[in-house]
C-alpha cells in the first residue's frame, strides 16, 4: 500500500471545510450539516492516524510514511513521522472531534465559519507536526494563527480583540526572528530539509544565534516565563474548545520545536544555554503557581498551571537526558489530555451559569455528582497524583533533571507540592461548600458531555497506570536524538581541547 | 533586402508598437465617433482588449537578448517579465475602472487611451538601457498619470490629488536629470553598460552625486521614504481605480529601472548605492507600517502600505544579486495580484450610489458579504505576509536574499516591521469579522468579482504551485548579470 496516508490525515479535514464552504440552505440546515460534515471529517482523520500508528514501526529512529516532493525551489514538500512527532499527530486528530462535540450547543452564530476555522486549524496543526521541510514546518507553524485569531476574536469573550491581537502579535514576532534563522540555516547548509539539517553540524556562532532565535519563537508559543502574558488573555476569551485546542496542541508546537530543532540541530548551543532554560523553568513552575493560587477565573488558573506544567517540559528536554526527554513528551501528552479536560469541564458549567468567576460557585456536587467525579479525575491529574497520567510525565522530567542539576530539580519539586493547592483548592471551592442559591437548578451533564469526556478519563487513567505504550512509541528516536546529540557535544568539547 | 532585416529587427519593440498604434487608433475612435458615454465605455473596453493583446504579443517574442536603438532599448527576459506584470497592473487597474466610470458617470475615452499611453512609457523605462531613454520612458509613464489623477475635474480633491502629483512629480524628473546630466559628465556616457565599464573601478565624488540623485528620482516614482509624501494625498484624492492603477503599475515599472539602472550601470560601486538602498527601504518599511496604523481613510492606509512594501520589495535590491532580484521579482508579482484584489473590494464599498472611504464603513462585514470579506481578509493577511498565503513568500525571498548578503540588520528590523504592520491589516479584519455589521453594500459589480476572485484565488493558492512564477523570476533575475 503506496498512499501518501501523512497528507491525506493532514489535508482531508481541509477537504471538509471546503464542503462546508459550499453548504447553502437555509440558517438551521447549515448549521446541522456544518456540525455533521465537521464532526464526521475529524472522526475519519482520527481512524486513519490510528493506521498510522498501527503500521508505525516503533523500533526504528527513522522517519516514516515519508513523503517527498520537489515544490518551491528551495524547499521541498516532506512530510514524515517519528516517534517524536507521531504522539502528537495523534493528540492532535483525537481531540479535534472531541472539540467539535464540545462545540455542538454552545456555538450557536456563525457555525459554518466556526467548523472551517476548526478544520482549517487542525491541517495546519498535523502538518506542523509532520513537516519535514523547515520552510514547510513555518508555514503551517504560522498559519494556524490566522484561524485561532478568527476564533478567538469572533467567538470569544469580553475582551476578546484584545486577546485575540495580543495572541497575534506575541506569537508573530517571536516566529519571525526564527525565520531569519532558517534562512541564515539555508545558505550555511544549502538545504532545509530536516532529516539533512540535523546531520548537518553548523558552526558555532550560528548555533547560537539560530538557537536564541528558534527560542524566541518557541518559548512565546510554549509559553514560558517571562513571555507567557498573551495565554491566560487567550484563554479566557477563547471560546471553550478554542481553548481545549489552544492549551492542548497549540502549546505543543513549543516544546516540540525544542526537540525536534534546538537539541538536534544546535547541539552545542542547547548545551550552553540550559541554565537559562532551567532558570526560567524553575521561575515558571514556582511564580506561575502562586500566581495561580491567587486567580479569582476559573480559566485563568488554569491557563497559569498550563505554564507551571510546561515548565516542566522544558526543564525535562534541556536536561538531555533520556528520561528527561521522554518525560518531557510524555508531559506534553498528557497535558494535551488534561488541561483540555479541565477546560472541558470549565466549558460545562460556563453553559450553564456563564460565569467564570470561582467565587460564584460552590457545592456543585450535590447538584452535579458525576461532573463532580469526573472533574476530580482531571484536577488529580493535574496535581500529578500517582495513578494518573500527570506523574508519569512530571516524575520522568524530574528524575531526568536530577541527574543532571540536583539544584534545579529540587526547587522544580515544589512545584508539585503548588500545583496540589492550587488545584485542590480550586476544587474544594467549586464543588465542597455549600450550595450557592444560583446554583440550585443547575443541572449534571448530559449524554452528549459524557461522551466527550468518557475517551479522556480513560487515557488519563490508563496512561498512568500503562505509560509503556506512549513511551515505547518514541523510545528509539529519544534514544536516537540523544546519541547524536551526546556525541556532538563531546566532539564540540574534544574540538575546543584540541584549539587550547 | 536590407528594409526586411531592418523590419524584422524591430520584432522585440513589436509589443510597443502596437501598444502606441493601438492608443492612437483609440484616440481616433473616441474622437471621430459620437461623443458620448456609451462610446466611450467601449472605447475603455476595447483598450483593455489591446492591453490583453500587446501581453499576448509579448509573451510570442521569442526568447533571448535583443538590442536595439543603438543599444537604447533591450529587451531580455528581465524585461518580459516585468512588462508582462506592469500590463496585468493597467489591464486590471482598466477593468476595475469600467465599471466605476460608467456608475460615476464619469465615462470619457481620453481615460483609457491615457492608460494605455502610461503602459507605453512603462514599458519603455522597463526596457530602457540608457539615460535618455530613461527619461524619455519615465516621462511618458508619468504624465498620462498626472492628467488621470485629475480626471474627475468636478472634484476639489481629485484636482489638488493631480496638481500635487504634478508639480512634485515634475521636481522629481528635475532632480533625476540633474542626476543623469552629472553621471553623463563624469562618464562620457549615458548608457549603461558604458556607466559600468567606466565605474568598474569605484566612482568620483561628482558621480555619487548624480547617482544620489538619479535614485532620488526613483524614490518619488516608487514613493519610497523620504520621497513618499505625495502618496497619501494624491492615493486619497485621485479617483479610486486611478488610485488602484498607481499602486499596481507604475510601482512595477519604477522598481524595473531602479533595479536595472543600479545592478546593470553601477555593479562596481556596489558598497556606495547599497548603504542609500539600506536606508530606503528600512525607512519605507518603518514609516508604511507605524503611519498607517493611525489611518481612518482606506486609501490612505493602502498609500501607506503601499510605501511599507516598496521598502520590502528593496530590501532584495539591497542584497545586489541575482537571489536578490529574483525576490524583488517575485514580491512585485505578488504584490500587484495583492493590490488588484484589495482595490476591487475597495470599488465595491458604495452605499446609494456613493463611494464610502471610511475603514469603519467595512464593520461586520463577514456578514453582509461573507465572500468578499473573506478574500479581502486573505488579502490582508497577505499583505501582512502571514504563510501560507502569497505574501509570505514574497517577504521570503526578498528576506533570503538579504540574509545571504549579510544584511542582518536590514532583515531584523525588516521583520519586525512586518509585524507592526500586521496590526494595521488586522484592525480591518477586526473590523469586517469581529464588529457588529453596518448597513450592506450594494452588490459587487460582476467585473470586480471576476478580479477580485483571480486575484484571491492566486494569493490563497500560490503556495500549491509557485513554481512557474518562482523559475520564471529566476530566468529574468539572471538575464541581469
Amino acid at each position: 500500500m503506496n498512499w501518501p496516508i501523512l497528507s491525506v490525515v493532514t489535508f482531508l479535514p481541509l477537504l471538509g471545510a471546503l464542503f462546508i464552504t459550499f453548504v447553502r440552505g437555509n440558517d438551521n440546515l447549515a448549521k446541522g450539516t456544518a456540525r455533521w460534515v465537521a464532526m464526521w471529517t475529524t472522526l475519519v482523520t482520527f481512524a486513519i492516524s490510528l493506521v498510522m500508528v498501527v503500521r508505525f514501526d516503533p523500533t526504528s529512529s527513522e522517519f516514516q510514511f515519508s513523503e517527498k516532493h520537489p515544490w518551491m525551489g528551495v524547499a521541498s514538500y516532506h512530510m514524515g513521522v517519528d516517534g517524536i512527532s507521531l504522539p502528537f499527530v495523534i493528540l492532535t486528530t483525537a481531540l479535534m472531534p472531541i472539540c467539535i462535540i464540545a462545540s455542538w450547543a454552545s456555538i450557536q452564530k456563525r457555525v459554518k465559519e466556526y467548523m472551517i476555522a476548526f478544520l482549517v486549524l487542525e491541517t495546519l496543526m498535523v502538518g506542523t507536526f509532520s513537516a519535514l521541510d523547515l520552510v514547510l514546518f513555518y508555514l503551517f507553524f504560522e498559519g494556524g494563527l490566522i484561524p485561532m485569531f478568527l476564533i478567538i476574536g469572533v467567538w470569544g469573550g469580553q475582551r476578546r480583540v484584545y486577546a485575540s491581537f495580543k495572541f497575534f502579535l506575541y506569537t508573530l514576532l517571536g516566529s519571525v526572528l526564527m525565520l531569519l534563522a532558517i534562512m541564515a540555516m539555508y545558505w550555511d547548509a544549502g538545504t532545509t530539509d530536516i532529516p539533512a539539517l540535523m546531520r548537518h553540524g553548523f558552526p558555532l556562532g550560528l548555533q547560537k544565534w539560530a538557537w536564541l532565535a528558534f527560542f524566541a519563537s518557541f518559548a512565546v508559543k510554549m509559553p514560558m516565563w517571562p513571555v507567557h502574558t498573551w495565554l491566560p488573555d487567550a484563554h479566557v476569551e477563547a471560546p471553550t474548545a478554542g481553548s481545549v485546542i489552544l492549551a492542548a496542541i497549540l502549546l505543543k508546537m513549543g516544546g516540540y520545536g525544542f526537540i525536534r530543532f534546538s537539541l538536534p540541530m544546535f547541539p552545542s548551543a542547547s548545551h550552553d544555554f540550559a541554565p537559562l532554560i532551567f532558570t526560567l523553568s524553575v521561575v515558571a513552575i514556582i511564580y506561575t503557581s502562586l500566581v495561580a493560587l491567587m486567580q479569582e477565573d476559573v480559566k485563568k488558573l488554569i491557563a497559569y498551571s498550563s505554564v507551571a506544567h510546561m515548565g516542566f517540559v522544558t526543564m525535562g528536554i534541556f536536561a538531555a537526558t533520556s528520561q528527561g526527554v521522554a518525560g518531557g513528551i510524555f508531559q506534553m501528552i498528557s497535558h494535551g489530555i488534561v488541561s483540555g479536560a479541565l477546560f472541558l469541564c470549565v466549558g460545562v458549567v460556563y453553559d450553564r451559569t456563564h460565569t467564570r468567576e470561582i467565587a460564584a460557585y460552590g457545592g456543585l456536587v450535590n447538584r452535579m455528582p458525576v461532573y463532580a467525579a469526573i472533574f476530580m479525575v482531571f484536577t488529580l491529574a493535574n496535581v500529578g497524583l500517582p495513578g494518573t497520567s500527570g506523574f508519569v510525565g512530571e516524575f520522568l522530567a524530574l528524575i531526568g533533571t536530577f541527574k543532571n542539576n540536583v539544584a534545579v530539580a529540587s526547587i522544580a519539586t515544589f512545584g508539585v507540592v503548588l500545583s496540589a493547592a492550587y488545584a485542590l483548592w480550586l476544587y474544594r471551592k467549586m464543588i465542597f461548600g455549600p450550595l450557592k442559591p444560583s446554583m440550585d437548578g443547575i443541572k449534571d451533564i448530559g449524554l452528549r458531555e459524557a461522551i466527550i469526556f468518557a475517551p479522556l478519563v480513560v487515557l488519563t487513567i490508563l496512561f498512568g497506570v500503562a505509560p509503556k505504550p506512549v513511551l515505547d512509541m518514541s523510545a528509539a528516536s529519544v534514544a536516537n536524538l540523544l546519541n547524536k546529540y551526546q556525541s556532538a557535544i563531546a566532539a564540540a568539547k574534544t574540538a575546543a581541547l584540541i584549539a587550547q | 533586402m536590407n528594409q526586411v532585416t531592418q523590419i524584422s529587427g524591430l520584432l522585440p519593440v513589436l509589443p510597443e508598437i502596437i501598444l502606441a498604434c493601438g492608443a492612437m487608433l483609440m484616440l481616433m475612435v473616441g474622437v471621430c465617433t459620437v461623443q458620448n458615454e456609451r462610446s466611450s465605455a467601449i472605447v475603455n473596453g476595447w483598450c483593455v482588449g489591446i492591453l490583453v493583446l500587446v501581453a499576448g504579443f509579448l509573451l510570442s517574442v521569442p526568447a533571448g537578448r535583443y538590442e536595439m536603438f543603438g543599444g537604447s532599448f533591450v529587451v531580455d527576459d528581465f524585461a518580459r517579465f516585468l512588462k508582462i506584470l506592469a500590463i496585468i497592473g493597467s489591464a486590471g487597474a482598466l477593468t476595475l475602472s469600467l465599471d466605476y466610470l460608467t456608475v460615476d458617470r464619469q465615462q470619457k475615452f481620453e481615460y483609457g487611451v491615457l492608460f494605455l499611453l502610461s503602459t507605453l512609457g512603462m514599458m519603455m523605462l522597463i526596457s530602457a538601457a540608457d539615460l535618455i531613454a530613461l527619461y524619455l520612458g519615465l516621462e511618458l509613464m508619468s504624465l498620462p498619470l498626472y492628467v488621470v489623477a485629475a480626471s474627475n475635474r468636478d472634484s476639489v480633491r481629485s484636482t489638488e490629488a493631480g496638481l500635487k502629483y504634478f508639480v512634485l512629480g515634475a521636481l522629481s524628473s528635475g532632480m533625476l536629470l540633474y542626476g543623469a546630466s552629472l553621471i553623463y559628465g563624469f562618464t562620457g556616457t549615458v548608457s549603461f553598460t558604458g556607466i559600468a565599464k567606466a565605474t568598474a573601478n569605484g566612482a568620483s565624488i561628482g558621480l555619487i552625486f548624480g547617482l544620489v540623485f538619479l535614485f532620488v528620482g526613483f524614490c518619488f516614482k516608487i514613493s519610497a521614504v523620504p520621497f513618499h509624501m505625495w502618496t497619501p494625498d494624491v492615493y486619497e484624492g485621485a479617483p479610486t481605480p486611478v488610485t488602484a492603477f498607481f499602486a499596481a503599475a507604475p510601482k512595477v515599472a519604477g522598481i524595473a529601472i531602479f533595479v536595472r539602472a543600479t545592478v546593470v550601470a553601477f555593479p562596481g560601486i556596489a558598497h556606495e548605492w547599497q548603504q542609500i538602498v539600506v536606508f530606503v527601504s528600512i525607512a519605507s518599511m518603518v514609516l508604511g507600517a507605524f503611519a498607517a496604523i493611525g489611518q481612518r481613510n482606506i486609501k490612505r492606509l493602502m498609500a501607506y502600505s503601499s510605501i511599507g512594501h516598496m521598502g520590502f520589495a528593496l530590501v532584495g535590491l539591497a542584497a545586489g544579486t541575482p537571489e536578490g532580484v529574483q525576490g524583488v521579482l517575485v514580491y512585485m508579482t505578488i504584490y500587484v495580484a495583492m493590490t488588484l484584489g484589495t482595490f476591487a473590494c475597495i470599488l465595491t464599498m458604495r452605499r446609494d450610489g456613493m463611494l464610502v472611504e471610511n475603514i469603519s464603513d467595512l464593520s461586520g462585514l463577514a456578514r453582509t458579504h461573507p465572500t468578499m470579506a473573506f478574500f479581502l481578509a486573505m488579502l490582508l493577511f497577505s499583505l501582512a505576509g502571514i504563510p501560507p498565503l502569497a505574501g509570505f513568500f514574497a517577504k521570503f525571498y526578498v528576506f533570503l536574499a538579504a540574509i545571504k548578503a549579510g544584511l542582518y540588520v536590514l532583515a531584523v528590523i525588516g521583520v519586525i516591521a512586518s509585524v507592526v504592520g500586521a496590526y494595521y491589516y488586522l484592525t480591518i479584519v477586526k473590523i469586517m469579522y469581529f464588529d457588529e455589521p453596518a448597513q450592506r453594500f450594494q452588490s459587487m459589480p460582476p467585473l470586480l468579482r471576476v478580479v477580485l476572485g483571480v486575484a484571491g484565488l492566486i494569493n490563497i493558492l500560490f503556495f500549491a504551485y509557485p513554481a512557474p512564477i518562482l523559475n520564471a523570476a529566476t530566468v529574468a533575475a539572471k538575464s541581469l548579470f
